[in-house]
């Protein structure tokens, strides 16, 4: 088999946390790959060494049997190696034709744009992608599966001889999947290799000639497609040994409802989404990336709107708007994005531990702040978190390490005690060691009675903390587990997205 | 449908709005619709367009240029001085343009390569360059001989000399904004900075570029304000950048870059500008309401650019799924 692309040996760490170990594999000549994995299995850390966006620590590529080094996504694209992304990097206020050449406009004799050429030329790749389109129609009226066309009509301008598919069919419909899906063939037919990557193994079955899989940076399968059943392929994706060990529950879960959601709806977020939390209870919600998680946290926290349904907090009604009203019933949102939206990175530990009770350390009638009462809850606080004794209380946040900010962040609440504490993805970028902190004050806060929903895209997190486990998947709540029925086979399976329903 | 209607609507607001003052203006003064008056509108504004002109340029790439007015000002009081010295018209003028294009020059230098804010930089430039002019006029009104005003007056086959450089400023403007790679590529960096870097688009050559399009363009503008006025004062080119910030944006340019053009867009801001302020001229308006009126007029096109914008970004959100019927 000739080889298009090999990948040998890369190894590739962030801090020092390693995201890719010893990859290799090959990608056949005029072959399709399909690359699957689990949220965080590295998949993007290797298409973004291959794109020239990361450099790879150790370990090399070749390329149709020539050393490859990119050091610029432009190294890759004049290499012949071409990307199709989710979000696709077209100019919306230029035509479909300005878009295909803007590097290399075609003039006439002086400065001017020859027109004719440029749509003679565009039309003729347009044709090749089966478009119906003018070339001179703007791209911003156009669906977003004839952008994807258009980005591959791109990739085609440049003679692309690898195009790398990641997560295409996310945002199209079932037509325009299959309209992508026959291109593809037509592509393969011309003998150009791609890479296909996509949670829905059902597509990846069906379009690739060979797959590999990735687990926690490293290969643990490949073969031809034929080879893998769906289950199989499951079941070597998560295939993961239990290797962190979880604090335990002091008190059961009251079965006072906290936080109930109702048929929530916002057309094409999310649809129908019903359930209660109840008091001193962990919600875990599972999901891909993509599934409509975060998109239902910023929804009940009122920081998006929704288009019907009703959502309660302790039993009263929240009026569809903003987030004040939800502070104000006792509600408190992490999001992901801890560093710009969960801390106030220049203040020190100490004002952003009393951020959120301050309120409460002040003394009438002036509403000074009473600094030795401070004082006592912070030293409290700092070591019912095990803070990093190194770090100064005066020490901006900023100069902390992830997990001792996550940390923090979380610390705060706990003078607080909200009533519903909503927190998407608390451990990402956090070491093993402060994982198991955070997971004891998440679970602290659920005996004291707060009610929880964590949102994770590490199932095994999950079922280490929840009491209860929701599956989203394409906006949808596909399958509730309760702690005895926790199985990561089948949380999985319910997360991948079904082949779309028609 | 209802939403691609209003955003329909907001696309036109320029046209729609500038019908809309014209009948206003022709309803409440019998003398505003007229030919003559017409015409002089378009000379008046004729400093303006030109500047503003530039403006658009810089504004399609989410930039901005403060320091207009005061390359004005300094450009003015440079060749204001040579002239008053005996130098001949030809070098005055000549170094009025330099320096335009000098500085605006300087401005893509600080922007692009000391990779500052384009905010921060024109608004330094600004006070730099009104201090120097200031400077060299010892803040004493220079005026210029008479028969230079003779400029603003002469005509060219029967055309007005300030609306000739007004139309062929705004026929290359719109020739290169639409029809060469440099115009297409100025709206590809207003669109993505990000994708146009990925693209590979020589990035730091179109920024300069446009600064020094607009240094250049207020220079020209400046030599016609020149030929009006005849004298070069401390408040010469006040103002300048405001007013062709709002015309620009009046005319459906975005502050966010990417969107606009100068033809219509820019062309009917600017007459929409002049028109109010010679309309309420006519009609005997408290003087202090000018820049009430031209103030509030700004705001709400700076709305309308913000609702549509709004519009726009809802209108690519990622969906998540599918219904079944949009299949």
């Amino acid at each position: 088999m000739n080889a298009a692309l090999q990948f040998e040996g890369i190894d590739k760490s962030f801090g020092n946390v390693p995201v890719l170990r010893d990859v290799s594999f090959t990608v056949g000549a005029g072959r399709t790959l399909g690359l699957v994995g689990e949220n965080g299995a590295g998949k993007s850390t290797l298409m973004n060494i291959l794109g020239g966006n990361l450099r790879s620590d150790a370990g090399k590529m070749v390329l149709e049997d020539r050393p490859y080094e990119p050091a610029h996504p432009k190294d890759a694209s004049r290499a012949g190696v071409a990307f199709i992304h989710q979000e696709l990097n077209l100019f919306t206020n230029l035509s479909i034709a300005e878009n295909l050449f803007v590097t290399g406009l075609p003039r006439t004799a002086g400065f001017l744009i020859n027109r004719h050429s440029l749509h003679q030329r565009a039309a003729k790749l347009l044709e090749q992608v089966g478009l119906d389109l003018r070339p001179e129609t703007k791209v911003e009226n156009l669906s977003l599966g004839e952008r994807q066309l258009v980005e591959i009509a791109r990739a085609l301008s440049f003679d692309a001889r690898l195009i790398i598919f990641d997560e295409p069919t996310t945002s199209l419909s079932v037509r325009e999947t299959e309209v992508l899906f026959s291109l593809m063939a037509r592509l393969h037919d011309r003998g150009i290799s791609m890479i296909y990557i996509s949670h829905i193994l059902e597509h990846v079955r069906r379009r690739c000639d060979d797959i590999v899989i990735l687990r926690d940076g490293q290969v643990v399968g490949e073969g031809e497609a034929i080879e893998f059943s769906t289950a199989r392929l499951v079941s070597l994706m998560v295939g993961r040994e239990m290797n962190q060990l979880y604090p335990t529950r002091k008190k059961a879960a009251a079965s006072t409802p906290a936080l109930e959601v109702e048929r929530v709806n916002e057309p094409g977020i999310v649809r129908d989404i019903s359930f209660t939390l109840h008091h001193g209870e962990v919600l875990g919600i599972a999901g891909l990336m993509g599934a409509g998680r975060s998109e239902l946290a910023r929804i009940l926290f009122g920081l998006d709107r929704y288009s019907s349904g009703e959502i309660r907090a302790n039993g009263k009604p929240l009026i569809r708007s903003g987030p004040r009203q939800r502070i104000k019933h006792g509600m408190a949102f992490l999001t992901e994005d801890r560093r710009h939206e969960g801390l106030c990175l220049d203040a020190s530990i100490a004002d952003n531990l009393m951020l959120v009770a301050l309120r409460d350390y002040t003394r009438s009638p002036l509403r000074l702040v009473q600094s030795g009462r401070c004082r006592q809850s912070i030293d409290r606080l700092r070591e019912e978190v095990l803070l990093s004794p190194r770090a100064h209380d005066k020490q901006p946040a900023k100069t902390l390490s992830g997990g001792n900010q996550q940390k923090v962040v979380l610390a705060k609440w706990l003078l607080a005690r909200p009533s519903v504490l909503i927190l998407d993805e608390p451990t990402r970028g956090v070491d093993v060691g402060a994982k198991f902190e955070l997971y004891r004050i998440i679970l602290e806060l659920a005996d004291a009675g707060t009610a929880v929903l964590v949102i994770s895209s590490e199932i095994e997190e999950l079922t280490g903390i929840c009491d209860r486990i929701l599956v989203m998947s394409q906006g949808k709540v596909h399958a509730e587990l309760n702690r005895d029925k926790f199985d990561r086979e089948r949380l999985l399976a319910a997360a991948l997205p079904r082949e779309a329903r028609t | 449908m209802r939403r691609r209607a209003l955003y329909f609507a907001l696309r036109q607001a320029p046209a729609l709005l500038f019908v809309a003052v014209a009948a206003i203006l022709s309803i409440l003064s019998p003398k505003f619709f007229s030919l003559s008056n017409a015409l002089n509108l378009v000379v008046q504004s004729a400093p303006i367009a030109v500047v503003a002109v530039g403006m658009t340029f810089v504004l399609l790439t989410a930039g901005v240029d403060l320091s207009v007015g005061a390359i004005m000002f300094a450009g003015g009081a440079l060749a204001a001085k040579l002239l008053l010295a005996g130098h001949s018209v030809a070098l005055a003028l000549l170094v009025m343009v330099g320096c335009g294009v000098f500085m605006g020059v300087i401005n893509g230098f600080l922007i692009v390569r000391a990779r500052l804010a384009p905010f921060i930089v024109t608004l330094a430039m600004l006070f730099v360059w009104r201090g120097f002019a200031l400077w060299v006029t010892e803040t004493r009104a220079m005026n210029l001989p008479d028969w230079f005003i003779q400029f603003g007056t002469a005509r060219l086959v029967g055309v007005p000399v300030p609306v000739v450089v007004f139309a062929s400023v705004f026929f290359l403007a719109h020739m290169a904004l639409t029809r060469t790679p440099f115009g297409r590529q100025l709206y590809a960096i207003g669109n993505n900075v990000e994708n146009a870097r990925k693209a590979g688009l020589p990035l730091n050559w179109l920024l300069f570029a446009v600064y020094a399009i607009s240094g250049l363009c207020a220079a020209i503008g400046g030599i016609l304000a020149l030929t009006q006025l005849g004298s070069v004062s401390p408040k010469f080119g006040e103002n300048y950048e405001f007013k062709a910030i709002a015309a620009a944006v009046l005319g459906g340019t975005s502050l966010f870059g990417g969107r606009g053009a100068v033809w219509p867009g820019t062309l009917l801001g600017v007459l929409l500008i002049q028109m109010l302020e010679s309309g309420l001229v006519m009609l005997n308006a408290d003087p202090y309401l000018y820049p009430i009126v031209t103030a509030a007029v700004i705001l709400f096109a700076v709305l309308l650019d913000t609702s549509r914008q709004a519009i726009l970004e809802q209108r690519s959100r990622r969906r998540i799924y599918h219904d079944a019927e949009r299949t």
